[in-house]
């Protein structure tokens, strides 16, 4: 069921300016997956190293933005031997093009990964209309 | 093979000939070095995942980012003084009547080995998983820790 290829590294996606940057250091885009079904649309984005209090996630005009800071983990004595990913912030927007239902909106980090629910409006979900025949 | 060369190429312009042509496979070269600019100008090994290595006088430091890949599914092994580093990224698959908007996330099995530059304490070293980032404290040996000398 899963395929078992194997993962080829990519770099990560570097922003040139996602909005005026008041903060040092690079910003990335994070990986996402996004997929709908009737009721609700569902996003997961591949964050690591940011913790719960560094993630915010804010939806308003129909624009999603998730940023997520990750701080700095090393110790100040250690020197790098090897660097090949660099951290710094995650940064990405979407605009969504149903109405979402803003109170019911969940949003769950485990292991580096955000999984975002997005349930849509009652009045956005498809109703099948019946047409009554004369 | 010499003989070939001078077959198709005359004896008169073979100097100018192969000059032209090695100076052209070096401005090419150039060019597509231009064309592939490094992200960070770091050079990776390619190989996933891609890691971090820092050390300090105890030991080093080994980090990995692996967002979604659970503890259980990982094998870290240590033997002399390389570290091997394997596991698989399970991706779920969702159910029926699911339309996919976006789908960047990749799953998949990985396998790397990083060899440390001295020896290492194998029987103490510890690995971490936090926030989809892996740590490996790997301790150095106490023969391949610095020494203070003291100048009386």
């Amino acid at each position: 069921m899963t395929e078992s290829k194997e993962l080829q590294v990519k770099d990560k996606q570097a922003v040139s300016t996602p909005a005026e940057q008041t903060r040092p250091g690079p910003v990335f885009t994070p990986v996402v997956d996004i997929f709908e079904n009737d009721n609700e649309i569902r996003l997961l984005a591949d964050m690591p190293g940011v913790k719960a209090e560094d993630l915010n996630i804010d939806l308003r005009d129909n624009i999603l933005t998730i940023v997520g800071d990750v701080q700095p983990w090393e110790k100040g004595t250690e020197t790098d031997l090897l660097i090949e990913f660099e951290i710094g912030r995650f940064y990405r927007q979407f605009t969504l093009a149903e109405t979402i239902d803003q109170e019911r909106i969940e949003a769950k980090l485990a292991d580096g990964v955000l999984s975002l629910t997005l349930p849509k409006h009652a009045k956005a979900t498809p109703r099948k209309i019946t047409v009554a025949t004369a | 093979m010499v003989i070939s060369r001078d077959f198709f190429f005359p004896s008169w312009t073979r100097g100018s000939l192969f000059d032209e042509l090695g100076r052209m496979q070096q401005q090419m070269m150039r060019l597509s070095e231009a064309l592939q600019p490094r992200l960070f100008g770091h050079p990776t090994a390619g190989v996933f995942p891609a890691v971090n290595l820092t050390e300090d006088k105890e030991g080093y430091y080994l980090r990995a980012e692996l967002p979604g890949v659970k503890p259980d599914a990982l094998d870290i092994q240590v033997s002399g003084r390389n570290l091997s580093v394997s596991g698989e990224r399970v991706i779920e698959t969702e159910g029926d009547g699911v339309r996919y908007h976006r789908r960047e996330r990749e799953g998949g099995k990985f396998s790397r080995i990083i060899g440390l530059p001295t020896d290492i304490d194998a029987e103490k070293v510890t690995a971490k998983m936090k926030n989809g980032i892996l740590t490996i404290h790997v301790p150095k040996a106490e023969t391949a820790k610095p020494k203070q000398i003291s100048v009386a």
